[in-house]
């Protein structure tokens, strides 16, 4: 599994790609500790594009599950964006839908998530 | 082993069908029948098993009970929760009140949902009945006196005329009883639980219920895994969504569906079976579930042999 991020106004936007199993599940919790763990920097979302993910595992949801509470704990919002149709049906069979807010793209998400966002990733295209 | 007969599927609590239930049911029955006239008893008997579980029938209630039938003449049993009540009616209706029977039961652990039944498990009134139960708990045999126990029960369990022993087990050590190879393994719940793997004849069966998995613990997954392995059918707690198993029911020490399909493809098990249903669904909860936990397994399965899914209900029999 490969992670990339990048940071939009106040939205952190995280890029994992391919899939996230058993076996690469903590690679994603390790990529991810340095965003959940930052000192307070005025980030007030973050956001996973799963487009380069086609699974995930009940090992990678557990890991969306421990960055959604470090989330609300610092009383930020997680989502998760363009997912492909079968790590949609897993989230819905696995009710992830309730843990994480789900939008159909990147540009839906942060339209909703912050202004700010959406116009640096407009800006950026 | 021949088969497996489930006597309590239900988990923490029994529940029964209630009255404005069953009306929905005939209710949907009639609505889906649309005017049809049947000519025969038959036709509608093969009617209404075209309904689905839902509608025409339910899951069940009663608390955890598993019957393993072995092809030998001794019954073996896995927990006693209220589903054992009815069991012991039929065996002894079967054999009648005077003919001495064995029965050995493994437990899973002496929570109260599955030691609630032997109170009522009219077979260890009777002498010459020869009842012995196996566990890993050293609590066993205290736990099942207790609620015998005044003001629990009116009846001591000194007062009890079967012959009962109590066999104390140890995890990862292989026992020959009652014809089957059996194996236990220690599992994630408050107080700890036990997970049975039973083999004969070249069937194996896992009794994995009242398990917590551990979803950060990959050397404790690898290990159901090989507990599981090669497996003929997994009898697995399903009780919560995988969502609830890991957030708000954390450390209540159940799974859930998904995991259950996810161990079973690893271990390369044939047939999973979801039990321990939670009390608060409904008959469409519990059809939506395995509904959704087959087309996980088949999103999921990549280039394995398929998963057969199945959610147990009372008086469901599955050959092995």
């Amino acid at each position: 599994m490969e992670f990339s991020s990048r940071r939009l106004a106040d939205v952190v936007v995280g890029v994992p790609a391919g899939p996230i199993d058993h076996e690469n599940a903590q690679a994603l919790q390790r990529a991810l500790a340095p965003i959940l763990n930052a000192p307070a920097d005025g980030t007030t979302a973050l956001l996973l594009d799963f487009e380069g993910v086609d699974y995930i595992s009940s090992m990678g949801l557990r890991v969306l599950m421990v960055a959604a509470k470090q989330m609300r704990a610092r009383s930020a919002r997680i989502a998760v964006a363009s997912l492909s149709p079968v790590v949609k049906e897993i989230f819905d069979i696995a009710r992830f839908n309730h843990v994480t807010e789900v939008f159909p793209s990147v540009r839906a998400a942060l339209e909703q998530m912050s202004a700010a966002a959406l116009a640096a990733y407009e800006a950026a295209r | 082993m021949k088969r497996v007969r489930f006597w309590g599927t239900r988990g923490s609590l029994p529940v029964a069908l209630t009255a404005p239930a069953v009306r929905e049911k005939v209710i949907a029955a009639l609505r889906a029948a649309d005017g049809r006239r049947f000519a025969s008893d038959a036709e509608i008997g093969a009617y209404v098993d075209g309904l689905g579980m839902s509608v025409s029938g339910t899951y069940g209630g009663h608390s955890p009970c598993v019957e393993i039938e072995t092809g030998g003449g001794e019954y073996v049993l896995c927990d006693l929760g209220s589903g054992v009540r009815p069991f012991g009616q039929k065996a002894i209706a079967r054999h009648g009140p005077g003919s001495p029977q064995t029965y050995h039961v493994f437990m899973s652990h002496v929570h109260w949902d599955h030691i609630m039944g032997f109170p009522l498990f009219t077979p260890a009134y009777l002498r010459g009945n020869r009842i012995r139960i196996y566990g890993g708990h050293s609590v066993l045999e205290e736990a099942l006196r207790r609620q015998h126990a005044a003001p629990s029960f009116p009846v001591e369990f000194s007062a009890l005329s079967a012959t009962i022993e109590f066999v104390r087990l140890e995890p990862r050590r292989c026992y020959d009883i009652a014809g089957l190879s059996v194996e236990l393994m220690l599992q994630r719940h408050s107080g700890d639980s036990y997970g049975y793997r039973f083999s004969s004849d070249g069937k194996t069966l896992i009794y994995s219920t009242d398990s917590e998995h551990a979803l950060s613990d990959l050397e404790e997954t690898n290990s159901f895994v090989e507990f599981f392995r090669g497996a003929d059918l997994v009898v697995f707690d399903a009780m919560y969504s995988l969502s609830d198993a890991i957030s708000v029911k954390a450390d209540w020490g159940h799974s859930s569906n998904i995991v259950g399909v996810e161990l079973c493809q690893m271990a390369g098990a044939r047939q999973l079976c979801l039990f321990h249903h939670e009390p608060v669904h409904g008959d469409a909860a519990i059809d939506r579930v395995l509904a959704e936990t087959r087309r996980f397994e088949e999103i999921t399965r990549g280039g394995r042999p398929p998963l057969l899914v199945t959610a147990a209900y009372d008086g469901m029999e599955i050959a092995l």
